[in-house]
């Protein structure tokens, strides 16, 4: 729709009769639409949840019920009428709101319109919002020193974003963490990718708590966006350094989780959505990675770690297959490179070794292009969305408990009812 | 701190992140809420049918309303994959009253209610805000009336009062009756008075060069000139919407009769997200900035040095616990005070009742004590009485039987 857009506004500088023209075009391919879709009539009074959001609002209200049943008749398109009769019968109870008085509210679901009214031009509006304001992502890397983090983070985002060790570095007795940010832009989206890394992980002779420097890192981050939010004077746009998303790397043993592993990802899973992949993958043949992950998941879902994505949080039944899909296959068994070689002529990103080339994108030979479409192609926004929803929220209802900051305890004003009903009203806010 | 850009060594993917974003928006539904101030008949209803394409439930208001009332009424529209959510408030009795001076006061608390509203489920401990109904307003369309001359005073005060918790888009209704001539002295005297009065009204935003030279032209074209119609009359070979009058055809779609057109555009395909977007960070955060300000809380103490949320709130509480303790403590020693002062009095009562009753008693004692002398004074009386009449009688009866005798002896 975007280059319609385009059109429209060049359009309206030279001649700005060509306003409606453009309706019409847009409006025909619309009608055109809905023919093709024999007319999406049926009010949708399932998807909504418009009875329980607005009970949740205004408790005394009551919405009324409607059944609207459209039929749409079609007329022959004839020249210039484009129309759609539809006939609507609705019924309509309305209620008067009893503790406002002089509010009325009515609901009515489902209406269809009369012709394009230019709402789904809201979608547009949307995006070139967000891309002009741009986008976050911070990503955690947490594994032993040489499951090739850097490598696979440099392969997903194909630059140069994390650092390799330098391998003369001696292991650092703690687990400190990095963090570096880059933008990164991409046919106008722009991005500041944050990468974390947690050297010293799992290095040591004795790892116990070594999952402590990072709880701490990550609910440091939600403290410091849940100050920025309780401000008074609040910036426009808070900014985020909470982790979208925590890859933990499990080597590619063949046998199944390690103590330390169960350990980490049972306390993380908790707070931070982790992804778990095998990393060095090209020591595995194809039946004994089957096998592996088999008994990976067995032992996540024996030991009660949730990664992501979590069953729970499925917002809908398309979701819910979709991520089926991806929970039979994790944990996404990866190998990651920056050289390119050639093969059958073509370019491509891979290792090269005296029996052959492992090409790293090719789904045939690891799982690295899934991962990649699951975390940068299709879910990123879900990672963040679960992030602030769920995570962050989580955070906050157990910060604001533990200092008991109950705003509704300290009576935050509740609106002024006629005829003194104010204490009652007030009172029942407590509840 | 400056961060490094970095180029991208091939086609990494993160270009359908707009999209993705969208998608789930789409899912979840938009909401918009559009708020229409304006004297009872001048085509508010009307406007919003032609606006929205579609029928929705109209109610006649009368003119005899003592008070300004607000009517909301939310609809689910659907176009292509887009739910929107639409609430449509209208203002019920508005200029009806003979004295209009607290008017704008019931359009002033609607919108702070949603506000407030929203506040109180975002200052939740457990709170779902990607859920919530957004009933925030968030385009407030002001009707004028095509007096041809200037804004009303009515006019000048609600917007004054609400230019800084809405978005004011200002139209001239029934535009029809102007004509153009006067029509383009009658805009720029509304103008000149908005701004020498202070009313600031919604600007198209300029921001993004897609949209920044269109939204340029529009801003000069306000307030727009419209006329609303559902009916259709044939023009040509088309139906159009349109006002048919005996002189002529008004069409509504036709930029040289009005400017419908271009408040549709501004109003739903260009802006309506700038317009949420307006409405969330600017007018509902000085809404917040305020409502909490009110209540105590700032960000640095006087001395300027940041104050967390936790120890205001705590200090707060303390305060809050104090006064409730305090005010408790007084209303018990005034429930005792009363109470014993209500003692006293049924003490007193009391008193007073046993005087009386000594006071009955005694009386009533005396009374006893003299009907009994009385009594005893008649029964002397009746006894004496007795006896001389015992007396009288044996005395008759003496000299009776003396006569007799005497009678007797002398018959022999």
């Amino acid at each position: 729709m975007l280059h319609l857009w385009i059109e429209a506004a060049g359009e309206l500088e030279t001649d700005p009769l060509t306003l409606m023209e453009e309706r019409e075009k847009k409006e025909r391919g619309i009608m055109g639409q809905d023919q093709e879709e024999g007319g999406k009539t049926e009010g949708q009074p399932a998807n909504m949840n418009s009875q329980d959001s607005m009970t949740e609002n205004e408790e005394n209200c009551v919405e009324l019920c409607t059944e609207v049943e459209e039929k749409g008749k079609e007329k022959g398109m004839e020249e210039g009428e484009l129309k759609k009769e539809i006939e609507l019968e609705a019924e309509v109870k309305l209620e008067l709101c009893q503790s406002i008085p002089g509010l009325q509210m009515s609901l009515i679901r489902g209406t269809d319109l009369f012709g394009y009214v230019g709402i789904e031009a809201i979608l547009d509006q949307m995006k070139r919002k967000t891309m002009k304001a741009g986008f976050e992502f911070n990503i955690m890397v947490v594994g032993q020193s040489g499951l090739g983090k850097s490598t696979l983070v440099n392969t997903l985002f194909k630059s140069k974003v994390s650092r390799r060790s330098n391998y003369e570095e001696k292991i650092s007795k703690t687990v400190k963490l990095h963090s570096v940010s880059h933008v990164i832009e991409e046919k106008g989206v722009k991005m500041k990718l944050t990468v974390i890394d947690t050297p010293g992980f799992g290095d040591q002779i004795n790892n116990e708590n070594c999952w402590e420097p990072i709880v701490k890192y990550i609910n440091e981050q939600y403290e410091k966006y849940l100050r920025e939010e309780l401000c008074v004077n609040r910036k426009r746009r808070i900014p985020d350094s909470r982790v979208h998303c925590c890859i933990y790397f499990l080597p590619a043993t063949g046998h199944r989780l390690r103590p330390i592993d169960v350990e980490f990802m049972k306390r993380l899973g908790k707070i931070v959505s982790i992804v778990p992949v095998i990393a060095k993958a090209d020591t595995l043949t194809i039946e004994e990675r089957q096998e592996f992950k088999e008994r990976i998941r067995h032992d996540l879902v024996a030991n009660g770690i949730h990664v992501y994505p979590q069953k729970e949080y499925d917002e809908d039944p398309e979701d819910h297959i979709l991520n089926n899909r991806i929970r039979e296959n994790i944990p996404f068994a990866v190998v990651g490179t920056d050289k390119e070689h050639q093969v059958n002529g073509n370019k491509v990103l891979g290792r090269k070794t005296k029996w052959g080339i492992i090409e790293v994108e090719n789904v045939e030979h690891c799982e690295f292009a899934c991962l990649r479409d699951l975390l940068i192609r299709s879910h990123l926004q879900d990672l963040k969305d679960v992030t602030h929803n769920i995570h962050y929220e989580t955070y906050r209802v157990r910060r604001l408990t533990e200092s008991n900051m109950d705003f509704g305890e300290l009576g935050l004003p509740t609106w002024p009812l006629e005829n003194g009903t104010r204490d009652k009203c007030e009172s029942e806010s407590h509840l | 701190s400056r961060i490094r850009p970095l180029s991208l060594a091939g086609h990494v993917g993160f270009d359908s992140l707009p999209d993705q974003l969208v998608n789930k928006s789409t899912c979840q539904g938009f909401c918009f809420n559009i708020l229409c101030i304006g004297e009872t008949g001048i085509g508010k209803s009307t406007l919003m049918d032609t606006l929205f394409n579609t029928n929705f439930e109209n109610f006649e208001s009368s003119h005899f309303e003592p008070q300004v009332k607000l009517r909301a009424q939310t609809y689910d529209l659907h176009e292509s994959n887009v739910r929107l959510r639409l609430t449509v408030v209208n203002t019920v009795g508005f200029g009806d009253q003979m004295n209009k001076q607290e008017s704008y006061q019931p359009v002033v608390d609607y919108i702070d209610r949603q506000f407030e509203s929203y506040l109180q489920e975002e200052l939740k401990i457990k709170r779902s805000l990607h859920n919530y109904h957004d009933s925030r307003v968030h385009a407030c369309l002001y009707f004028i009336s095509p007096s041809g001359h200037s804004l009303k005073s009515l006019d000048l005060v609600t917007m004054k009062k609400l230019d800084s918790k809405v978005n004011i888009i200002p139209v001239i209704a029934k535009a029809d009756t102007i004509s153009k001539s006067e029509l383009h002295k009658f805009k720029i005297k509304i103008m000149s008075e908005l701004v020498s009065n202070g009313v600031q009204i919604y600007q198209f935003p300029l921001d993004d060069e897609t949209v920044a030279k269109v939204n340029t032209t529009m801003n000069g074209h306000l307030p727009f000139a419209v006329v609303g119609s559902t009916e259709e009359v044939s023009i040509g070979n088309k139906m159009v919407k349109a006002r048919q009058y005996p002189w002529g055809v008004v069409q509504v779609e036709n930029e040289n009769h009005c400017d419908f057109v271009k408040l549709r555009e501004m109003l739903i395909c260009v802006n309506m997200e700038d317009l949420r977007e307006q409405t969330h960070t600017r007018h509902y955060e000085l809404y917040r900035r305020c409502k909490l300000e009110e209540m105590g809380f700032k960000d640095t103490d006087p001395e300027c040095k940041p104050v967390s949320l936790q120890q205001t709130y705590v200090a707060k509480r303390q305060e809050f616990l104090v006064e409730l303790q305090k005010r408790e403590d007084e209303m018990r020693q005034m429930f005792v005070q009363r109470v014993k002062e209500k003692e006293a009095e049924l003490k007193e009562a009391e008193r007073e009742l046993q005087t009386r009753f000594e006071q009955l008693k005694r009386l009533h004692a005396d009374e006893k004590a003299a009907l009994e002398e009385k009594k005893r004074l008649l029964e002397e009386d009746q006894s004496s009485f007795s006896k001389r009449r015992a007396a009288a009688q044996l005395l008759q009866a003496q000299s009776l039987t003396a006569n007799g005798k005497k009678d007797k002896d002398r018959k022999k």
